[in-house]
């Protein structure tokens, strides 16, 4: 039986024939801006990357505090590619947090949140915060000195959020402290609550990408523009990008195996310089700067307000900006997004120089 | 009858006044006994209270020795100052809970007379006594501090200084020697002259003086020897407050040079499992006997170096060659130094191995963690060394070569193991490239079409 016969055999089953057509259909507009619309692909590739090894690890991971570290150290040291495994899964976790920022920003600054694409925005947006949800919970799972004072701090400051803070943080803790029960709560967010909702938030994502196709940028918008089959052009090169960062994946892995560090211990002292993971680093520095108290207001309070603001603000964009709904230029909101982007990058390097 | 009445009225007033008379007189005297003893009562309260409390005369306030020698000025009133930073002072003792005499009194025949008890400056003979007063009394001196010990005075006459005291030398150190006076601070004052970090410089204000210590014709280098000691590295410069100065080894009150006999007692108090396995050592009896002082002959006694593996064997820095050039002992205190040597080079080798393959980011903390035990066993075999057994450090070395070994074996194989690694990532970054490259002609030849 040869390839053809079994595709027809599905087919006639599955009946893909739709979806073929779509893939067949679906062009990629080419213009001076079009090499960002690789980095949607290459995110999902990661993530792709990640549930693979992600469950892998699961084989040999357990998730208490007597055992998570020890455990690791055993897929480090003991399981054949254990070290391979892991280390691709943490530094993919990273890598793929940095292609999903440049992705969004390049959409946000190429306007692709203007109508009709708003809902693909909020989509997009609501899977960052799950992403950072799982950076957040996956830190700690090694159960490591690091992870455990910096999500000792992070919680800290969930508990600061006025009204539910203390709720937030003892349901996040599972108890007042950083314990056994933390790191159980967070492998359950880990590996069941966030891959659900990420498994349906993704598929909506897509489903609105494949529905409305790509956007041009609103100067390009009416223009005739040359394009490109997504199926086979487009998706080959994309696959191009995909090889470039399984390489760089396994060359990451190789020469640089992400650290396990030492098993964490609630008496010992608080490691000096304690940061949390890169991408919190600018919201962790903000709220390092602010002064104690603003007015009335307690200034960490107010730190974490303004980010609330923030994450609303970015969610819900594609409402606010009238201007490029219109179709019409939209410098302040370029502005904004430009010092958003400056001001992350500004402070994640002070965070690191400090 | 008008004059009967009368004159027994008469009789009856003069019976009334007469009673009167009596019972006045008998209360009078009631009030005087009462009162009398009462006013002693009070005057032994009195007393008491004076004692133990601050001031020489509560029911006044008035301390004559302060006022006089406040107005005299200079040397007289540098006294009154000093006792502002006195811990007798801070505890609200005076001047005549010291030196005696009547505080209440502004004359000053009657506030220093010799017959209320003043003293004005005890000879050094006197001094023990004189602080001593309330020092060996258990009774006063649980009223300022219950755990106070009493018996310096006791422990005092026990001492060199104690004895040449009573034998009419002068020169030996009293109570006020090292506490000093007017001015004395708690043991626990960092700025006490009898504070730990402050001993040695203490006694050396009379030890290392050769011109004050001439006439006893003993060395004054004790001090200079001490400070580049071991015990004065760990308690000058690493502030270790639990290293010994020269009480720890001398005692303080009682401060005698340790008779050879008492030398690894006294080493003992700290370095407990040394001085056990020495007692149980060939050396032991060899060294009673030629009343050679344990500990000290091979670590010397001010002079403690920093112990190293140099000190066994038969070469020029091995203190066991002092005694042993040829014999058996010799040849034991080799086979010591290499066992030791050996697990230590091993140590050594492995900790290089392990941080390399740290370095290239291979997880090797489990065989860092065992290297630890190694280094106990190390440690263990030195100590056991005060035993003399080779065959006891054999023993001991052997398990700790047995843990270098697989720490060893570890190390190497995370070397291996990244050495594949990085074959394998050579090969894989092959293949991927050859995969791109396929794809980008793949695609070249799609869009000549």
């Amino acid at each position: 039986m040869n390839l053809s016969a079994i595709t027809t055999w599905v087919n006639d089953r599955a009946g893909l024939e739709p979806l073929r057509a779509l893939a067949h259909k679906k062009t990629v507009p080419l213009h001076r801006h079009s090499v960002w619309y690789y980095f949607g692909g290459m995110t999902l590739f990661l993530f792709a990357i990640q549930v693979g090894t992600g469950i892998l690890l699961l084989l040999y991971y357990r998730p208490s505090a007597e055992n998570a570290f020890e455990s690791v150290q055993f897929i480090m040291t003991e399981v054949r590619f254990g070290w391979l495994v892991r280390s691709i899964h943490s530094w993919s976790a990273n890598l793929m947090i940095a292609t999903m920022f440049v992705h969004m920003f390049s959409a946000y600054l190429m306007k692709a949140y203007r109508p009709p694409r708003e809902l693909t925005w909020v989509s997009g947006t609501l899977l960052l915060f799950i992403v950072l949800g799982f950076g957040f919970s996956g830190y700690l799972l090694p159960w490591n000195k690091l992870a455990f004072f910096a999500t000792k701090v992070g919680t800290d400051i969930a508990g600061v959020v006025p009204g539910i803070g203390t709720f937030l943080l003892r349901f996040l803790r599972g108890g007042d402290e950083v314990t056994g029960a933390t790191l159980t709560r967070f492998y359950g967010f880990h590996v069941a609550v966030l891959p659900a909702l990420v498994t349906a938030i993704l598929f909506v994502h897509l489903y609105f990408v494949q529905q409305r196709g790509m956007s041009v940028p609103p100067s390009l918008a009416g223009k005739p523009l040359q394009t490109m089959k997504f199926v086979p052009n487009f998706f080959l090169r994309d696959l191009m990008g995909w090889l470039l960062a399984l390489g760089a994946l396994a060359a990451l892995a190789a020469l640089f195996p992400w650290e396990l560090g030492e098993k964490a211990d609630a008496f010992a002292s608080a490691p000096a310089g304690i940061k949390p993971e890169w991408f919190f680093v600018f919201m962790f520095q903000t709220l390092k700067y602010l002064p104690a108290k603003i007015g009335a207001v307690d200034g960490e309070v107010l730190g974490i307000l303004a980010f609330g603001g923030g994450g609303l603000f970015w969610l819900l964009v594609p409402f606010l900006d009238r201007q490029s709904a219109q179709g019409k230029s939209s410098r302040w909101f370029t502005l904004i997004g430009i010092l958003i982007l400056l001001y992350i990058v500004g402070m994640t390097i002070v965070g690191y120089a400090e | 009858m008008a004059k009967e009445d009368t004159s027994e009225f008469q009789a009856n007033q003069k019976i009334h006044r007469t009673v009167k008379l009596v019972v006045t007189l008998a209360l009078l005297l009631l009030f005087f006994v009462v009162g009398s003893k009462a006013q002693k009562d009070a005057a032994r309260a009195g007393g008491e209270t004076s004692s133990a409390s601050p001031t020489a005369n509560p029911s006044s306030g008035k301390n004559s020795c302060l006022e006089c020698h406040q107005a005299m000025g200079d040397q007289l009133a540098a006294p009154i100052a000093a006792m502002a930073e006195d811990i007798h002072g801070k505890r609200g003792l005076s001047c005549a809970n010291c030196h005696g005499g009547d505080p209440t009194a502004d004359d000053p025949t009657q506030a220093m007379n010799p017959g209320k008890g003043f003293v004005a400056r005890p000879k050094p003979a006197e001094v023990a006594r004189f602080c001593g007063k309330c020092h060996s009394n258990a009774e006063t001196m649980k009223r300022f501090n219950p755990a106070q010990r009493i018996d310096q005075e006791s422990e005092y006459s026990s001492s060199v200084h104690g004895k040449r005291i009573k034998q009419g030398d002068t020169k030996p150190a009293t109570c006020i020697s090292c506490h000093g006076h007017h001015g004395i601070r708690a043991v626990s004052d960092p700025q006490a002259p009898v504070y730990p970090l402050n001993v040695a410089q203490t006694c050396g204000g009379c030890h290392a003086n050769t011109d004050y210590m001439r006439a006893y014709g003993i060395p004054t280098d004790q001090l200079q020897k001490y400070s580049q000691s071991v015990h004065a590295n760990a308690l000058l410069k690493k502030r270790d407050l639990s290293a010994p100065t020269c009480n720890d080894c001398h005692g303080n009150h009682g401060a005698t040079p340790p008779g050879v006999g008492s030398v690894s007692n006294v080493c003992g108090t700290c370095h407990a499992r040394q001085a056990e396995l020495f007692e149980k050592s060939p050396h032991q009896a060899p060294f009673a006997a030629a009343a050679m002082a344990g500990c000290v002959v091979c670590h010397n006694n001010h002079q403690i170096l920093l112990p190293s593996d140099e000190m066994l064997g038969s070469g020029a820095t091995a203190v066991c060659s002092t005694c042993h050039t040829e014999d058996a002992g010799a040849q034991g205190a080799q086979k010591m130094r290499g066992l030791i040597e050996e697990l230590n080079h091993h140590i050594h080798q492995t900790e290089g191995l392990l941080t390399q393959a740290s370095i290239a980011g291979m997880e090797v903390s489990r065989p860092i963690f065992e290297l630890k035990e190694a280094r106990d066993k190390l440690i263990n075999a030195r100590v056991i060394v005060h035993n003399f057994s080779p065959n006891a450090i054999e023993t001991a070395i052997n398990q700790g070569l047995e843990i270098t070994g697989k720490a060893h074996q570890a190390g190497q194989e995370a070397l291996n193991e990244m050495q594949f690694r990085r074959k394998g990532l050579a090969t894989s970054l092959l293949v991927i490239l050859l995969a791109i490259a396929a794809i980008y002609l793949k695609i070249r030849q799609l869009e000549r079409h």
